[in-house]
């Protein structure tokens, strides 16, 4: 216990503060204010593979990660799609899970996002559109913001999703506490 | 016959060092098979080529690992339905692998289980996307299926069906539980669900650009994957590889191993309750991916091994920044690892946890690292060593209980090792160039190379046949995650459903490599 403890004390807090002259962090300044303005609590994401090659599920773990600390801005990812906000999809989609993909879409209460993630949830990517893939995400369910990359960073990922949540028309998502 | 035997009338295989083909008829099919495992082997992979334009008469392959190496069996079936004897009872991997075969391709073993595997609604019975093509009117519409799960009856007993969508930040598949109050009496996995057409798009493709399909086999093998088919290409175009490419290419693995077990340490933490490991692994396994992303320009070095060689050489400054990276994660998972040992709780859930003890594992034919956990020793580094590790001869890690903790324990151990040897790559580097032209291929119809890599997650084979044109006329990837996954079914016996997440976090298996 000692032990653990003495390692929390001397990593100290990690999650790293956002340079001024930095593009890219300064999202990660602007997303819980902005977050809190539209939603007024926390964004809640459902996660959902829909057939990638499970490189950008890794990215999706580093958001978790105490240097990008997505709970720390008030992002949380949840286990039920009823519980969610947004609904974040890597993958071309398999044809094997687009039954699956748009009952979570179903499930999640309107209103509701959608991000879709890397070239392949972008345009179906390397894997294209066949006999078993359905190539890109919004050929199966409607998609608010795109992220490409392969697989995208963590940065633009939050990007992302800070696009998505910025895109909602004003009010629609407005319920305090 | 004995196995020598078979390997004396063995022709050898361009690509992996360690590979060589025989022609068999049906009865010398099962006999190889046979002389393969009374030696100690195993089956690693088993794939068919239905008749078509380009690939000729329909046929079928088993890759087979013994103790030198791989030998690949190829056996074109006559008869008016080409059936070819199933080899599920020498080696049970093989029963999925010959049902995804005729998913894929519409060659039937003789074999009892003949459900679909990687096939549910997306395209007929009747049709086999490798052999002709699938019409696909309404690609959205596939609807689904109806798959005959093996049930449990008796008083008390109920299902608890899990998946394909996941509570976590997961793959998709499904998982049917038959339970008794906690405890699980039957596990039986259902797969396919991220089945995209791999095999078919490498169809499309031309030699020299397979790679990058290669790596997004499955993208937490990347490098395995890349390098395999690599190999393979190389071997079939005689292009020899710069040594500096070779031991760069091994510093990568190296790499994508003390990075996916970083990553796994910390999420086996966190689902024995311990959210600290997460916390702290996920803290050093960043630190090493920004190293990565400043030296070779990308985080998991999807596009770092091309034919050839390498995509970019290293410089002296990125590789000094990465071994002082290594250094610091070499030095603060030692101390992990003794509060990970010390933490009670930790333990607790550990110890005993998803058992597959060393007989059983053998049996059903456990591999790579879970393999390693449960006293099956193969590292093919060290067992059929492949340029550069021929010269590195690693250290072989292993364990014998088989249970989380083993496999915990394997990790932490592989850990250190991998990241010895990436710092011996990088202090001994070979001068020279990272990359020469790839001569083109000489178009023999029916020739193979191989790749094989030993993967962090166990061996990774790609078998490549070019066709005339400089195309790729079949491909097969085959994920040490085949397996695998039928071995959790037996290690979660007698668990309960909780400790589920925690035991198959410990195999963390592929599922988009399995499905392809």
């Amino acid at each position: 216990m000692l032990k653990t403890l003495r390692t929390i004390a001397a990593v100290g807090i990690v999650s790293e503060p956002p340079p001024a002259d930095d593009p890219a962090l300064r999202v990660r300044e602007a997303l819980p204010a902005k977050i809190r303005e539209v939603l007024g609590r926390a964004l809640c994401i459902r996660y959902v593979d829909a057939g990638s090659c499970n490189g950008c599920e890794l990215e999706v773990h580093a958001l978790n990660n105490p240097l990008y600390n997505i709970e720390g801005l008030g992002i949380r990812f949840v286990a039920s799609p009823r519980h969610a906000d947004l609904l974040l999809v890597s993958g071309p989609v398999s044809r094997h899970m687009a039954v699956a993909l748009r009952r979570t879409f179903d499930a999640i209460p309107d209103p509701k996002l959608v991000v879709a993630l890397g070239d392949c949830g972008c345009t179906g990517g390397i894997f294209g559109e066949s006999y078993a893939s359905c190539g890109r995400v919004a050929n199966v369910i409607p998609v608010d913001v795109i992220v490409p990359g392969c697989p995208p960073s963590p940065v633009q990922m939050l990007q992302g999703i800070l696009t998505a949540v910025a895109a909602m028309p004003a009010g629609r998502m407005a319920h305090g506490p | 016959m004995p196995l020598r035997h078979w390997l004396a009338r063995a022709e050898e295989l361009p690509g992996s060092p360690a590979a060589a083909r025989v022609v068999v008829d049906a009865a010398d099919w099962h006999a190889a098979a046979q002389a393969v495992a009374a030696t100690g082997g195993q089956l690693l992979s088993l794939w068919a080529s239905g008749e078509t334009a380009t690939a000729g008469a329909a046929s079928v392959r088993a890759a087979l690992l013994h103790e030198r190496g791989l030998l690949v069996l190829e056996h074109a079936p006559g008869g008016p339905d080409r059936r070819y004897p199933g080899l599920e009872s020498i080696f049970p991997v093989a029963t999925r692998l010959q049902r995804a075969a005729f998913d894929l391709s519409g060659m039937r073993a003789d074999a009892p289980d003949q459900r679909p595997w990687l096939r549910h609604a997306a395209w007929p019975a009747h049709v086999h996307p490798l052999r002709e093509p699938v019409v696909v009117t309404d690609p959205t519409a596939a609807t689904a299926d109806d798959y005959a799960f093996q049930g449990v009856e008796g008083d008390g007993v109920h299902e608890v069906p899990v998946g394909p969508v996941h509570a976590g930040i997961i793959e998709p598949g499904h998982f049917r539980f038959s339970v008794v109050g906690e405890k699980v009496l039957r596990l039986e996995a259902r797969l396919g669900y991220v089945h995209k057409g791999i095999e078919l798009r490498f169809q499309q493709l031309a030699l020299a650009e397979g790679h990058r399909l290669a790596a997004r086999v499955s993208g937490d093998s990347a490098v395995a994957y890349s390098w395999a088919y690599c190999q393979a290409v190389e071997g079939l175009a005689r292009t020899a590889v710069p040594p500096r490419a070779l031991w760069l290419r091994a510093l990568c693995l190296e790499l994508e191993r003390v990075q996916n077990h970083l990553g796994d340490l910390g999420a086996l933490g966190n689902d024995a309750g311990f959210a600290f490991g997460l916390a702290q692994f996920s803290r050093l396994k960043e630190e090493l991916l920004r190293a990565m992303q400043s030296v070779f320009g990308q985080r998991y070095l999807l596009d770092a091994v091309v034919p050839g060689g390498m995509a970019a050489d290293v410089g002296a400054a990125g590789a000094a920044a990465l071994a002082g990276c290594l250094r610091r994660i070499a030095s603060e998972s030692v101390k992990l690892r003794n509060i990970y040992d010390e933490h009670a709780g930790v333990q607790d859930r550990f110890v005993g946890a998803g058992q597959v003890p060393p007989e059983l594992a053998r049996r059903l034919g456990l591999i790579g690292l879970a393999g390693r956990a449960s006293g099956q020793d193969l590292d093919l580094r060290v067992d059929a060593p492949w340029p550069p590790y021929d010269a590195l001869a690693p250290l072989k890690c292993g364990h014998r209980a088989g249970d989380v903790a083993a496999r915990v324990a394997v990790r932490f151990d592989e850990l250190q090792v991998s990241i010895r040897l990436a710092a011996r790559v990088l202090e001994q580097l070979p001068a020279g160039a990272v990359h020469s032209a790839l001569l083109a291929p000489p178009a023999t119809a029916g020739e193979i190379g191989i790749g094989l890599i030993e993967g962090w997650r166990g061996p990774v084979m790609v078998a490549l046949e070019p066709d005339a044109r400089g195309g790729i006329a079949r491909c097969h990837p085959h994920d040490p995650s085949w397996q695998n996954w039928p071995v959790l079914e037996h290690a979660i016996l007698g668990n309960i459903v909780p400790d589920f997440p925690l035991i198959n976090k410990s195999f963390n298996l592929s599922y988009s490599g399995h499905d392809l």
